[in-house]
């Protein structure tokens, strides 16, 4: 009786190796096609690009696949195709963070489908640096920008002398709050955190249903305070890696923290949903400490508080302090496997430095670029959402006060998605903060060495 | 046939009243019954009238107002036009091509289920057994496991990012073909085709003039269980697809959606609401209209004998 069935099995499985083999050989085809247009770029030693090069490759134009989610980046491509008219832009919304990753990921494992250029977040970029996935741009001169963007975004785009990307925008982080709900219960903005936990304290007990923030578990967050707090859990140095949540910075964040969820200080709606916009709209969530690009969204989302929200100096682990750190915020780079770097090279430059910089911020983006920071007439620009604040001013101070040192892992994708599984239990009270971050980190630890890192 | 004499005896017997005048009492209500199906009733109509209601209210009303009743103004013809606008219109781009990935890809399917199912059924030949096996194999196969390796597979023939992407995979339906398969054996007598064959018919001749006739109420079935599946399309196409233009209606909506999620991005829950709504109409209007077919093809095999 079973004859027939593995008979049938077999059947498909050779019928199956015949396809791949098929299928194979019209990859290689495909990529001794596309070698033969490939200007130089394949070339075994990267010739440095110059000058010249950038624009005779622009003279002679060609089409160029931009994968990003930023809208901003909508009217950039549009003034770039006025200004080169041969060449053409075809910018696609391959998905949001995660969503873009796998697919770029997909379509470098499938060799077919590459872009030329990707929107890629500073935490995930290590791990398409590491795997040598997107292009140095040294190559192309890009060493002599250095100082053009802040320290923070500059550190975040390099691994080791090689530069993977250009900064197109940075998330020095504030405290946002709702200055109505601040006032109606009479309650001082927070200057450190031991102010911001007794501050949600009277907050909810004058009012139930509101929260100081909503927190359910954020690995961004999560990194980002721990950062400030001046720890340095993840170490890297090419593929060595160490993780350790023990250190002092990621203790003060775990204690601190924890005293806000044991006191159930924390609302637990989800970021980016409905209901988080909702809450931010109606006062049920007051404050939240993020990064700098968050303005456009509140307009955006929580129109319904129009004039109420403030920006404030980020709460400080020692009073007196000033330190920040980086929340979010993303780059622009180049696939290996683009088949015009050099050409996509220039989008990359007008885009993160020259005039494409200035179309974004007049969109609403915050800048990575110094100029652009210290420029008056942004940082005085009045937000009627902010009830006629010069929100900038306290943005850009944020953005110098970055503290140094900060690197994330060369599996931070990975790492970020088993934080719901591992860290997040303690928001939902199993275990503490603390368990939760050994437990990250043990599972972090594992991840790594089956990729072939050196994980301490 | 040995069913039918069984059941006459037992009504001859006697001491138990006779089965005819007891199915003509008109029949009591049954409170509980009542209550069940009106639960059931709510259970099933609640999420369509939320997002009715939703789809008529302002971005500011949709997050600000009760949910299950209607805001301060009424915003559904505005909601409309701007779904239609937004983005250049690219709402209309997406009906179209979701209308094509369905006609195209449960179309085919449902006849490429015929057309195997029939022939499994009513031809005899080497291998049958095996195919059998295959085709148990891939229902039991979830479509999600195949996804990347379909994607690499696709990636290597060229053929990712094109409407082929969407519609080739969603050809395929093992189920479908195994409902016709088992339908194609009740419903399609042999002695119809033996006395077709001996008419000088051809084979087509025969599977399209006379068994699809006969297959129509199982037919439905499929198109309707595909139609239902292409419609609702969306993870191959979110492997698959990159250009917008190419979307169908379900990734589009969930490309507005995670602009919420994005830096800078154009929050549009009202877009995606009243979008949401749209996009159930066909689906509703195709249930409505071919439920009588679907009926009728459940009820076949109790009917048959």
């Amino acid at each position: 009786m079973k004859s027939p069935i593995t008979e049938g099995i077999d059947m498909s499985i050779t019928r199956r190796r015949a396809l791949l083999g098929a299928a194979l050989s019209i990859t290689l085809l495909a990529t001794g096609c596309s070698g033969s247009d490939d200007t130089g770029d394949g070339a075994a030693a990267p010739a440095t690009v110059t000058e010249a090069d950038i624009a005779a490759a622009l003279e002679a134009g060609g089409n160029l696949t931009v994968w990003a989610w930023d809208t901003t980046l909508t009217k950039v491509a549009a003034d770039f195709q006025t200004k080169h008219p041969k060449v053409k832009i075809n910018l696609t919304n391959a998905g949001t963070g995660n969503d873009q990753y796998t697919a770029l990921q997909n379509a470098i494992t499938a060799g077919t489908g590459i872009p030329d250029v990707a929107q890629i977040e500073y935490y995930a970029l290590p791990q398409f640096a590491l795997a040598k996935s997107v292009a140095d741009l040294n190559t192309y001169g890009a060493a002599s920008l250095d100082g053009t963007f802040t320290p923070g975004t500059w550190n975040a785009v390099h691994a080791g002398d090689k530069i993977y990307g250009f900064p197109i925008d940075s998330g020095p982080m504030a405290l946002f709050y709702n200055k109505e709900v601040f006032d109606k219960h009479q309650i001082a903005v927070p200057t450190t955190w031991e102010e911001y936990a007794a501050a949600a304290e009277k907050l909810h007990k004058a009012d139930p249903k509101a929260y100081i923030t909503s927190d359910s578990g954020d690995a961004g967050f999560t990194t980002s305070l721990i950062w400030q707090a001046g720890g340095k859990p993840y170490t890297v140095s090419g593929t060595d890696v160490g993780i350790d949540f023990a250190d002092p910075g990621s203790t003060k964040f775990a204690t601190q923290w924890q005293k806000l969820i044991d006191a159930k200080l924390l609302s637990p709606v989800v970021g980016w949903t409905d209901e988080w916009y909702k809450g931010l709209g109606d006062g049920t969530i007051a404050t939240l400490v993020t990064g700098a690009w968050m303005p456009s969204n509140l307009e955006k989302g929580a129109a319904a508080a129009n004039g109420k929200w403030r920006v404030a100096p980020m709460p400080q682990w020692e009073a007196g302090g000033k330190a920040t750190a980086e929340n979010g915020g993303s780059s622009l780079a180049i696939p290996e496997k683009s088949a015009n770097k050099t050409l996509a090279y220039a989008f990359l430059k007008y885009a993160a430095v020259d005039e494409g910089a200035q179309t974004r911020i007049d969109d609403g983006a915050f800048p990575a670029t110094t100029k652009h920071l210290a420029a008056p007439e942004f940082k005085n620009k009045e937000f009627p959402y902010f009830g006629g604040q010069k929100v900038n001013e306290v943005l850009a101070e944020s953005a110098g006060q970055v503290v140094t040192g900060w690197s994330y892992l060369p599996f931070q994708v990975y790492a970020n998605s088993i934080y719901g599984d591992t860290v997040g239990k303690a928001y939902l009270g199993q275990g503490t903060l603390a368990d939760g971050l050994k437990s990250w980190q043990d599972a972090s630890v594992k991840y790594g060495q089956e990729q072939g890192f050196t994980v301490k | 046939m040995t069913a039918t004499p069984t059941v006459r005896a037992a009504a001859r017997r006697p001491g138990r009243p006779p089965l005819k005048p007891a199915a003509r009492r008109p029949r009591r209500r049954s409170v509980v019954l009542t209550a069940v199906t009106g639960l059931m009733l709510v259970y099933a109509i609640l999420p369509l009238a939320w997002l009715f209601i939703s789809a008529t209210k302002t971005q500011e009303d949709l997050l600000g107002t009760f949910g299950l009743w209607f805001g301060d103004g009424f915003a559904l013809v505005d909601n409309i036009t701007e779904v239609f606008t937004y983005q250049d219109g690219i709402f209309g781009r997406w009906v179209l091509n979701t209308v094509i990935y369905v006609v195209v890809g449960a179309g085919g399917a449902t006849l490429l289920a015929a057309l195997a199912g029939y022939g499994l059924a009513k031809f005899d030949f080497r291998g049958r057994r095996a195919v059998f096996a295959v085709v148990l194999g891939g229902i039991a196969v979830p479509p999600t496991a195949l996804a990347v390796p379909t994607f690499l597979l696709f990636a290597k023939m060229g053929l990712t990012d094109t409407p082929w992407s969407v519609i080739i995979p969603s050809l395929v339906s093992p189920f479908g073909l195994y409902l016709m398969w088992t339908y194609s054996t009740e419903a399609v007598p042999n002695e119809i085709l033996e006395s077709a064959r001996c008419d000088g018919a051809g084979e087509f001749r025969i599977f399209f003039k006379l068994a699809l006739p006969l297959l129509a109420p199982g037919l439905v079935t499929v198109l309707l269980f595909n139609l239902v599946a292409a419609w609702n399309n969306f993870f191959m196409p979110l492997i698959m697809l990159k250009n917008a233009d190419l979307y169908p209606l379900t990734l589009g909506l969930y490309s507005w959606n995670r602009q919420a999620n994005t830096v800078g991005g154009d929050v549009v829950f009202d877009l995606v609401i009243t979008g949401s709504l749209l996009t159930i109409i066909p689906l509703t209007v195709a249930f409505l209209m071919l439920q009588r077919y679907w009926q009728s093809g459940l009820a076949a095999g109790s009917v048959k004998q």
